[in-house]
């Protein structure tokens, strides 16, 4: 059974498209990650399955049910931890998940139970009578994501959850999500656009640009794509003998030399170093470096799109001014 | 469909809100009392055409600014949706499994209750500067009202929270609805005094209603009969609060 389902699901905001016919589903129990720049469409997306904006066109369907017209059973089935902070920072941590159980519907003791719970999942406890106002950015993250969880949710969607916090606070949140999604057996679906936290959480990903999916599929699988691993050899001598031995062996995919650099591209590359080097050396070439890269999200993301995401979200940067320019102009 | 643990969780959050923010409480009176005491004192010996003489101005004064108070608050309180969406949180109340309705009407719960409180505290100290009601009995019908005045303009509050997008638009309905809604309405003068052209725009002013039919009860002294006033704002706060809910529903939250 599929927790998400979505066909040819379109926003258009006064003519800017910010998602583009995209399709996917996610069967329950996945941790599925959206992996793009800024503006690319993914808290649109996110958005949209929360049913917080309506889709221009195309459909969603969200635990069976769908976005348009099932609106009510849709909110019931999910929590959301937004992007930006969604707190009532006037209350303190326990009263804002006191006020959630209640727009959820809990009874007294049900929501009792339960904040105790999601409290000490996040270890927020002894702060819980503190105002969310004296809370750090890293307490403020964990208490949304505990209060999204309050209602038992099936399917969690999680926009940007690290974004802004430090290296060990996004280490401990890494560890809820993984627990959340395997323990709990919850759907999650999550934004990111950091390379290192899609690959390290998610099961699968969606590669997202310029609001359209360009691939989607397991990290391993992605960056298989690229053809496997660059393994990079520093060598002394002659290297007419090697390059002619290692062009006979079918698991190397190719090979560029760049001054007495020696670039290969194979796959499980650290299996294959010995036998490089054994290689080498009955060639009487000297080796002085070895060099192990994996690729990364990164390349995949390159190779897809042809930009770095960091290139990516320079330019939106400037699109989106130019875009708020011309809204500013027409509204004020 | 109406979720009344949402209503309820809605009202109690802007109950701890309001009591948690004592500049706000400050502020909120300290607008209304000013008027109240320099007008109120100032212009004490002055004889104010229109006015029967039995009647002083403080007296004539005290219905208008307590009218002048709920028209602030309830207006603030209806806008206070752009507060929240500036701040996140209305997300959190939007993607809840809650019938718009009753967002609405939990709003509504809290606006009606911290804009209740200020005109209370405001009567209270005009009892200490000579006010006098007629009778204490004629409290229950003022605070019939003084909800129907504070329901009104949360109405409006809505409307304009869900047409705006953020804070910008703030002072424009500030300095082209609020104040020429407190000063059309007669809260410092009498109408009579009025040219036609603007007696006829008075007219369309819900307030003007309200703070008559406030005067009506507290010092018995009224352009309409009270009823007639009731009348007008019962139908002016159901339809207020109609159109609040429906541009309320149709906004995008985010």
């Amino acid at each position: 059974m599929d927790a998400i389902k979505v066909e040819n699901l379109t926003k258009n905001f006064d003519g800017v498209i910010a998602v583009d016919h995209i399709s996917f589903s996610i069967p329950v129990g996945e941790l599925f990650g959206l992996l793009g720049p800024n503006g690319a469409g993914k808290t649109t997306t996110i958005n949209m399955l929360a049913t917080l904006i309506k889709p221009t066109s195309g459909s969603g369907e969200v635990a069976g049910y769908d976005v348009k017209q099932d609106r009510d059973h849709v909110r019931r089935s999910i929590g959301v931890v937004f992007q930006e902070p969604a707190l009532d920072t006037k209350l303190n941590g326990r009263e804002n998940l006191e006020f959630h159980a209640m727009m959820y519907g809990m009874g007294r003791e049900e929501r009792r139970e339960r904040i105790d719970e999601v409290l000490q999942l996040v270890e927020l406890t002894e702060k819980e009578k503190v105002l969310v106002e004296n809370y750090s950015g890293g307490m403020k993250r964990r208490l949304e994501i505990a209060r999204g969880l309050i209602h038992k949710p099936q399917v969690l969607f999680l926009d940007e959850p690290t974004l802004g916090l430090d290296a060990q606070t996004r280490r401990h949140i890494w560890d809820y999500i993984k627990k959340l999604n395997k323990e709990g057996g919850v759907t999650i679906i999550l934004t990111s656009h950091y390379m290192e936290e899609a690959d390290f959480l998610c099961d699968r990903i969606g590669i997202m640009d310029n609001g359209k999916i360009v691939a989607m599929d397991s990290p391993e699988k992605l960056k298989n794509i690229l053809g496997g691993d660059v393994v990079s050899i520093e060598i002394d001598g002659d290297t007419n003998d090697l390059k002619r031995d290692l062009d006979t062996r079918d698991w190397i995919k190719t090979m560029t030399q760049h001054e007495n650099c020696l670039s290969l591209t194979l796959e499980s590359g650290e299996r294959r170093i010995p036998e490089i080097i054994l290689a080498a050396q009955e060639k009487g070439v000297v080796v002085a470096c070895v060099h192990l890269r994996k690729p990364s999200l990164e390349d995949v993301f390159l190779h897809y799109t042809g930009r770095t995401i960091r290139e990516q979200e320079a330019s939106q940067a400037e699109k989106n001014i130019n875009f708020m320019h011309s809204r500013m102009g027409r509204r004020r | 469909m109406i979720h009344r643990a949402a209503i309820y969780v809605l009202w109690l959050r802007e109950m701890k809100r309001f009591v948690r923010s004592k500049s706000r409480i400050i502020g909120a009176l300290a607008f209304p009392l000013f008027f109240l005491a320099f007008l109120g004192l100032g212009f004490r010996r002055m004889v104010i055409p229109g006015l029967s003489e039995d009647i002083n101005y403080i007296s004539f004064l005290v219905p208008g600014i307590l009218g002048m108070s709920l028209l602030f608050s309830s207006t603030f309180g209806g806008l206070s949706v752009l507060w929240d969406r500036e701040f996140g949180f209305l997300k959190e109340i939007m993607v809840a499994p809650v019938s718009r309705v009753s967002i609405v009407l939990g709003r509504i719960a809290g606006g009606i209750t911290t804009a209740l409180i200020q005109g209370l505290f405001i009567l209270a100290i005009s009892f200490l500067i000579g006010f006098r009601l007629s009778s204490l009995l004629v409290l229950p019908l003022a605070l019939i009202f003084m909800v129907l005045i504070s329901v009104t303009f949360l109405g409006l509050g809505l409307i304009f929270a869900s047409k705006m997008r953020d804070m910008q638009g703030f002072s424009i309905v500030m300095n082209f609805v609020i104040f020429p809604l407190f000063f059309l309405s007669g809260a410092l003068y009498p109408l009579e005094n009025f040219p036609v052209w603007l007696r006829v725009l008075s007219s369309i002013d819900p307030l003007t209603y309200g703070i008559d039919g406030l005067r009506g009860i507290m010092i018995g002294q009224s352009s309409y009969p009270v009823v007639f006033n009731l009348g007008i704002m019962v139908a002016f706060s159901l339809i207020m609060i109609f159109l609040g809910a429906y541009f309320f529903e149709k906004s995008e939250s985010v």
